[in-house]
């Protein structure tokens, strides 16, 4: 064995999987990024299955709970995905969001379990917040859910890339009985074996997406002709100005002020991501089929939740917040 | 898969070690700067606090430390993962902090990764814990290693102090058995040799930092190891399945662990010993072939997740390992084995624990603590028992018999977890046989991971 200081020159090969010469070399037996994603993401699902008795999933028609249940339907095919998935309703997401989420849902066979944010404020058990935001509220709701049917493995779409306090999560995330990520307080998280073991009443949120991109789900979501809800393309919305964000004029979102009021307008925009209707930014976007979205996202110079969510600039700290009280 | 916007490069996974004030935070903040894997609100945000803090120069250190209590005492607490990418490949990046529990979070890092990233400051050169970590990284048989000397720039970007260390950091690898080492001569602050070359170096002609990670291979090479799978769970859809074709359907899923299997192959199951022959390796994409829903993949590597079907009706469950018969792996209830220590508690003789091996849990006793590894000697030393941040050589008595190979030739099968069986904690990631051996013997090592 020779160490050198510089690469070995057998290593230096030109494009992947070929010498200059276009000979192969054991390249081609190395999975391509987006192979390494889907064959890591259906471990992680298969593993809950087999370790934990009542596993469930996150599924609220977004892309990346859209993608994860892709995943999900793979990893056990011919067999039916053996858990049913559960939506936080704020109460206020999009109508044509909810339409897709029942359609997929029927479609896979699934058991739908709803957990309502608007059922708790109908009956005081939550109150509406001062600035009309739900997403904080879906806290409550979930942690219910999960206690009620006794889920012990949850699965979220969140990733890594997403925000700072996502980047320290573990792929099984414990959570104490109120739910809490002690962020501080992390198991360690060694080659693939991951540890869901836990105490009764204590549950583990499984994030098969963590190293996945935005970039790669959209790459991803192109390979395997998965479809979404249209409002991720580019259309024709009424929008308007709030803290520098482009909100749809719509029942959960009026303008609250004249200067608000004073900037709707119609635009051609797409959302990048899709959750409470209230808080939820539209981008200005000509991208209309899932191509286009791929350059977009390419040459993005802002971040997704930079971009498109309110609740996320309360503070530097606000999903780290949100996360330790049992947030998604 | 298969349409022309996808990118047909591979995943290299990295992880970086490095002592207090190396200025990690600030190399891994510029590789991701330089790359244009910083997007600008991230930016600003990192921009807004260095002003309120009083810094003349936007502090990068900033976009990697991603708790409260890290950026207001200004430490990295725990392992953050970064993802950025090049035309060439996409990275995974565990970055791994220097001070608090390094051996835990290097541990952690180092396990999943085809390279680590060492840093070493060029006024001080190589600190006791720069050998640690290249123990670590060892022990773990991290495929690459990279050693970049930073803060050239603070010794005027001296070629000859960078000769010296380069020289000492080949030597120290050398002697710890490190599979293969490169050294760069960076300036994290600056920016030179990171992602563009840096003028000020003009004695240095080799590759930038991340040129040199486009070139890394990424992974093991499935060709130079035997094919193992551990079955995860049994398909068998039955009364479920979507149309009659499937109502017989029994497919074992997992996730190749090393090798290559191919249709035909004759395959051992553990620990029934029973052989039999691979008659179909699916996927749901095969499986949805309308033409022909069972031809399957002719073959399947490492770490492709696929679905096995074989040619006998045997009792195959979770836990049961699928391996080539041709190079079959011996099951064992005593276990000896290197580990790295994660828990408060001390591990003492006696203990019972849970031990995690692929997709198989038994129960184990600690037979024996043998040692404790000094790592800056690389030598056992005589222990009773081990405390958190350890690493020593234990006995272990399993409950049922595992099919655990020498770590140092299989990374996946020779790997396994302690738990404890009471809280569920992690209390230890283990490694079979005497992992040391490299780095008492690194002549020993074997040649298909020296590239």
């Amino acid at each position: 064995m020779t160490l050198t200081d510089t690469i070995d020159a057998t290593v230096a090969t030109t494009p992947e999987g070929t010498t200059p010469d276009g000979a192969t070399t054991g390249d081609e037996h190395r999975l391509t990024q987006l192979e390494a994603l889907e064959s890591e993401a259906i471990h992680i699902i298969r593993e809950v299955v087999a370790e934990f008795e009542r596993p469930v999933m996150l599924f609220s028609g977004g892309k990346d709970s859209v993608v994860m249940l892709h995943l999900a339907a793979k990893a056990f095919w011919p067999s039916p995905v053996p858990f049913p998935v559960l939506h936080v309703d704020t109460g206020h997401n999009f109508p044509e969001v909810l339409a897709f989420r029942d359609a997929t849902v029927e479609r896979l066979r699934l058991r739908l379990e709803v957990a309502s944010v608007q059922d708790y404020l109908d009956d005081g058990r939550l109150r509406e917040r001062a600035d009309g935001t739900r997403n904080p509220l879906q806290t409550q709701p979930l942690l219910d859910a999960i206690a009620g049917h006794r889920f012990d493995a949850v699965f979220g779409g969140g990733r890594r890339d997403e925000e700072k306090a996502r980047a320290k999560e573990r792929v099984f995330s414990l959570r104490d009985e109120f739910g809490q990520w002690d962020p501080r307080n992390q198991r360690p998280e060694l080659w693939n074996l991951y540890n869901g073991r836990h105490r009764p009443g204590e549950h583990v949120r499984v994030f098969p997406l963590s190293n996945w991109t935005e970039l790669d789900v959209w790459r991803y979501i192109a390979a395997e002709d998965i479809a979404l809800p249209e409002l991720y393309y580019a259309h024709e919305r009424e929008v308007f100005d709030r803290d520098g964000m482009l909100l749809a004029v719509g029942p959960y979102s009026q303008p609250r002020n004249d200067a608000e009021a004073a900037s709707v307008r119609t635009e051609t925009v797409r959302y990048r991501t899709v959750g409470d209707m209230s808080c939820t930014g539209a981008v200005d976007s000509d991208a209309r089929d899932v191509d286009a979205v791929i350059a977009e996202v390419a040459a993005t110079r802002i971040t997704e939740r930079g971009a498109t969510r309110a609740d996320d600039r309360i503070s530097e700290a606000a999903m780290e917040d949100r996360k330790k009280e049992g947030y998604f | 898969m298969g349409t022309p916007t996808l990118p047909t490069g591979t995943l290299l996974r990295l992880a970086t070690a490095g002592s207090v004030d190396d200025g990690k935070s600030t190399l891994v903040g510029r590789l991701l700067f330089d790359s244009k894997s910083v997007l600008a609100d991230q930016l600003d945000a990192v921009e807004r606090v260095s002003r309120d803090r009083g810094l003349e120069t936007t502090d990068l250190a900033l976009l990697t430390d991603g708790l409260r209590a890290e950026r207001e005492q200004g430490i990295t607490i725990d392992v953050a993962y970064r993802y950025f990418a090049t035309a060439r490949r996409s990275f995974v990046l565990a970055d791994c902090p220097g001070h608090v529990q390094y051996t835990r979070n290097t541990v952690t890092g180092a396990s999943t990764a085809d390279a680590v990233v060492l840093l070493i400051d060029a006024r001080k050169g190589l600190l006791e814990q720069t050998r640690r970590h290249l123990a670590v990284v060892s022990l773990l048989r991290v495929p690459h290693v990279v050693v970049a000397v930073n803060k050239i720039d603070l010794v005027d970007y001296s070629q000859e102090r960078y000769e010296e260390l380069a020289a000492q950091i080949r030597e120290t690898a050398r002697s710890l058995g490190v599979a293969d080492v490169h050294t760069i001569p960076v300036s994290a602050l600056v920016g030179d040799n990171v992602v563009d070359h840096g003028e000020s170096t003009p004695w240095y002609d080799g590759p930038t930092l991340l040129e040199l990670l486009e070139e890394l291979p990424a992974g093991d090479d499935p060709y130079a190891e035997a094919f193992r799978l551990p079955v995860q769970v049994v398909l068998r859809p039955q009364g479920a399945a979507p149309d009659e074709r499937f109502r017989d359907y029994r497919g074992y899923a997992g996730q190749v662990a090393s090798g290559v299997v191919r249709v035909g192959d004759e395959v051992v199951v553990l620990p029934s010993g029973r052989r039999t022959r691979v008659t179909g390796i699916d996927t749901a994409d095969t499986l949805h072939d309308a033409a022909d829903p069972f031809a399957g993949l002719t073959e399947a590597w490492a770490p492709q997740s696929v679905t096995l079907r074989l040619a006998d009706e045997i009792d195959v469950t979770r836990g049961d390992l699928i391996a080539s018969a041709v190079d079959v792996p011996d099951l064992t209830q005593d276990v000896e084995g290197t580990v790295a220590w994660l828990s408060d508690r001390p591990l003492r003789p006696g203990a019972r624990v849970l031990l995690k091996h692929t997709t198989r849990t038994v129960q184990a006793v600690v037979r024996d603590v043998v040692g404790r590894l000094d790592l800056d000697a690389a030598e056992l030393t005589p222990a009773e028992q081990l405390d958190l941040n350890d690493i020593g050589r234990v006995t272990l008595r399993l409950a049922s018999p595992v099919a655990a190979e020498e770590y140092l030739t299989s990374r996946r099968t020779g790997a396994f977890l302690l738990i404890d069986a009471h809280d569920g904690g992690t209390l230890a990631a283990g490694m079979v046989g005497d992992a040391l051996a490299a780095t008492r013997h690194p002549e020993q090592r074997p040649v298909q991971y020296a590239i």
